[in-house]
């Protein structure tokens, strides 16, 4: 007689995982998810225990990123699902895949306070795509399953299952059956009319001034090779939003750099003198925009987003395309024209003007140690090559200014939400989503001092990675903005930071200590040839500020430009990435 | 130009059908909530097919963020279709009970004002008398004007319904799921029995 099946709910966690295709969780245990622990070891799954379960949830969005996976994060009933809010909420806002699994206290004890009791549906619902209270066995797997679907289907998103520790330990004989989610109210791949790509088209091919915002949804979607065409073909310059860096190397003849508030100052003049603006998933974010009233005043404005709610949200647009962009460029790239735009991209060159001397990298160090010199080397010593983490910040701008990514889901950086303490652990994701690449955190010193404790995690697990701080004593963005707006008073940016690279060496990673540009070169290669993790604490200029910058709410051109200075030796002579060619037309 | 900047605020009547499941509600009114707009009336029942509730909800919004709420409304995953048909032609209903403390020499008046009015009498006791009444908003307002001056002890009101007029501009009711999963007692979507 055959023995009849039977699971309990926590083996069908397990094993419904195992069915998406997981094979690494990121977690903490607790009591409330005893019962999935104690399953796991059953299991070939290999489980990263965090310090924190907000590095956990950090881990799961930085894998995603990396990998294009659905990431997954594992916590206990209450602190531990509290914990992870600051993650989910990252992952929100920057439309990352992430599947947390929470344990919830016994069904019968919901709503009574118990013992690490929280409402955690009710506390991640406006920072979830989707969440869901599981309190029966039969209904652990179609959650989990559905919340598979639902986090990378449509615009990506964190998706939670809070899971009641008596359904985890109840037993079942009814295997589930888990084919097509059923999910009549989902629409997640709207399609756009003929007419509005027809209106799309044509208005591309009259434009004279066209100019393409290149978001995050590239990546996401995996346009990067259908957006290229669509540029060189119509010969159309490229703006990056922060998530949209590497969507286009940076190394590309038509791509004119970062956008925004700390873009280039004539990427945001083109953007201001376009006659067309087409913008490819992204959502026109405050920080991109500068004064809305102003916005791009002559151009007539294309928006093609997967998520309908983001069409006319900040800006009026005259199309709008919904759908997945890499099925609405295949309609739409047939009937796109082959033009020159010679006029309009010499235009452009005109407008970088005196940009290339105002540049710090033309300017000289005096002995001292600036920031930008140091992201400078360390992108052109990893030969451009690396995933790079940061956190939100001075480091996050100068990263996105200096480092030059020619890859895409080389940068994970936490844009919408500005988390701090989002590099180090998303780092640990990315480097076990893509064990082989070289990963660089770069973040602050007040953001690192935020998720430090994920160092033990990097031990414990032996991953190699390497740690810039860009340590200059201050909270640096919020004290640039002191230094601008508040007329330098400030409240509550400087501040202490222990030795780290004797921290480091606590853990048992390697730790060093630079303090002058003549340093840099020989730490890096010491932290790049050493097999451990090692954290390189860059000392760098303490009231050093981020340039150029559009103060919030000013017009996009007005931008505050580095006080010109003069410049040393030849201007476009930029160091190049070892074994990198750039065919500079800017 | 930053959209609904200067726009004209009007109620909007958002009629929304949802699967029947725990929490919904709480999904579609955190909505409202985020933005900080009171909800001037909601109401929830079944809808014709098995497992779905309709509700109506009524914000007053410019039509800007109406509709911004609208497509908000839609991208809720249990959501199965929301329209908002303030400017439908539509029959927006209420429902209404107040309690009145007529004394005994005015109660034939209030009965005939009631009778006269579409509204009725439902129920008689020695201190006071209940009428009910189903009209448009505006209707009940009327109604609760007449009766004051007769002292209103209690009132409820269920809040707006809406239905298109016509057989041209049937709303289906979007099926839900097939069965319907995950109901248990408690729900918070669907009205009375239906979801018991």
């Amino acid at each position: 007689m055959t023995k009849r099946w039977r699971r309990t709910g926590a083996q069908l966690i397990w094993e419904t995982l195992l069915g998406e295709g997981v094979h690494t969780v990121f977690g903490y245990p607790g009591g409330a998810i005893l019962p999935a622990y104690d399953a796991m070891l059953d299991y070939p799954i290999r489980h990263i225990l965090v310090r924190h379960e907000q590095g956990a949830t950090h881990m799961a969005d930085g894998y995603s990123r990396a990998s294009g996976e659905v990431g997954v994060a594992v916590a206990t009933s209450g602190p531990g699902a509290t914990n992870m809010v600051t993650g989910i909420a990252t992952a929100m806002l920057d439309s990352s895949p992430i599947v947390c699994v929470t344990g919830q206290v016994g069904s019968a004890l919901i709503g009574t306070d118990a013992f690490q009791e929280t409402d955690v549906t009710g506390v991640t619902l406006p920072i979830t795509k989707h969440n869901y209270l599981v309190t029966e066995v039969d209904e652990i797997a179609p959650a989990l399953h559905e919340a598979f679907y639902v986090a990378r289907s449509g615009r990506p998103g964190p998706v939670l299952v809070d899971i009641t520790k008596d359904a985890q330990q109840a037993f079942t004989n009814r295997r589930p059956r888990l084919g097509k989610v059923d999910l009549p109210g989902y629409r997640p791949e709207p399609r756009p009319p003929e007419t509005a790509l027809k209106s799309a088209a044509e208005l591309i091919n009259r434009a004279e001034r066209p100019v393409i915002l290149a978001g995050h949804g590239i990546l996401i979607s995996g346009a990067m090779g259908q957006v290229r065409e669509l540029a060189e073909r119509a010969r159309i310059p490229i703006a990056m939003t922060l998530l949209g860096i590497g969507a286009i190397p940076a190394n590309h003849s038509l791509n004119m750099g970062m956008m925004g508030m700390h873009g280039e100052s004539w990427v945001n003049q083109a953007i201001q003198e376009a006659d067309l603006l087409l913008a490819l998933g992204m959502r026109f974010d405050d920080r991109v925009t500068g004064s809305l009233k102003t916005y791009a005043p002559n151009a007539a404005k294309i928006h093609i987003d997967i998520d309908p709610a983001e069409f006319h949200k900040n800006v009026r647009v005259d199309v709008a395309l919904a759908g997945d962009l890499s099925a609405v460029l295949a309609h739409l790239l047939p009937v796109i024209e082959a033009r020159d735009r010679s006029e309009w991209l010499g235009t452009i060159r005109g407008f970088k003007g005196d940009t290339a001397v105002r540049d710090i990298q033309n300017l000289p160090d005096m002995g001292k140690l600036y920031a930008a010199h140091v992201i400078h080397d360390i992108w052109r010593m990893t030969g451009g090559k690396a995933i790079v983490t940061t956190d939100v910040g001075q480091h996050q701008m100068w990263e996105a200014q200096y480092y030059r990514h020619n890859e895409p889901r080389s940068l994970i950086t936490s844009g919408g939400l500005g988390t701090m303490g989002f590099a180090l652990p998303a780092a640990v994701g990315a480097k076990v989503a893509r064990p082989d690449d070289e990963v660089w955190v770069i973040a602050g010193d007040g953001g690192f001092q935020m998720t430090m404790c994920e160092l033990a995690t990097i031990a414990q697990e032996r991953l190699k990675l390497n740690v810039a701080i860009i340590n200059n004593g201050y909270l640096g963005m919020v004290r640039q903005w002191q230094e601008f707006f508040y007329d330098r008073r400030y409240a509550g940016t400087p501040i202490l930071s222990p030795d780290f690279a004797a921290l480091a060496r606590s853990f048992g990673l390697g730790g060093e200590v630079v303090k002058t540009r003549q340093e840099v070169e020989g730490a890096v290669e010491r932290a790049r040839a050493d097999e451990r993790t090692v954290v390189l604490d860059f000392q760098v200029e303490k009231e050093d500020t981020v340039y150029p910058m559009v103060p919030t709410g000013a017009r996009l051109q007005d931008m505050i430009r580095r006080p010109g200075q003069e410049a040393e030796g030849d201007p476009e002579s930029e160091g190049e990435p070892v074994g990198a060619g750039r065919t500079v037309e800017w | 130009m930053t959209p609904g900047a200067g726009e004209r605020v009007r109620p909007h009547v958002f009629a929304v059908w949802v699967e029947d499941l725990p929490g919904v509600l709480n999904r579609v009114t955190s909505l409202f909530r985020r933005r900080g707009f009171n909800i001037e009336s909601l109401s929830v029942g079944p809808a014709r097919a098995a497992g779905v509730s309709r509700m109506t909800i009524v914000v007053r919004a410019d039509d800007t963020t109406a509709r911004r709420m609208l497509v908000q409304l839609s991208r809720l995953v249990n959501v199965l279709r929301a329209d908002d048909i303030i400017d439908e032609p539509a029959i927006h209903h209420e429902l209404a009970m107040f309690k009145i403390s007529a004394a005994p020499e005015e109660r034939s008046q209030v009965i005939q004002l009631a009778g006269a009015t579409g509204a009725r009498l439902v129920d008689i006791a020695p201190g006071s008398v209940v009428i009910e009444a189903t009209a448009s908003p505006q209707k009940i307002d009327g109604l609760a004007e007449v009766l004051r001056p007769y002292g209103i002890l209690e009132q409820v009101r269920t809040g707006l319904v809406g239905m298109a007029r016509g057989a041209a501009s049937v709303m289906t009711d979007p099926d839900a799921r097939k069965p319907p999963k995950r109901r248990r007692p408690g729900s918070d979507t669907g009205g009375g029995s239906h979801s018991v």
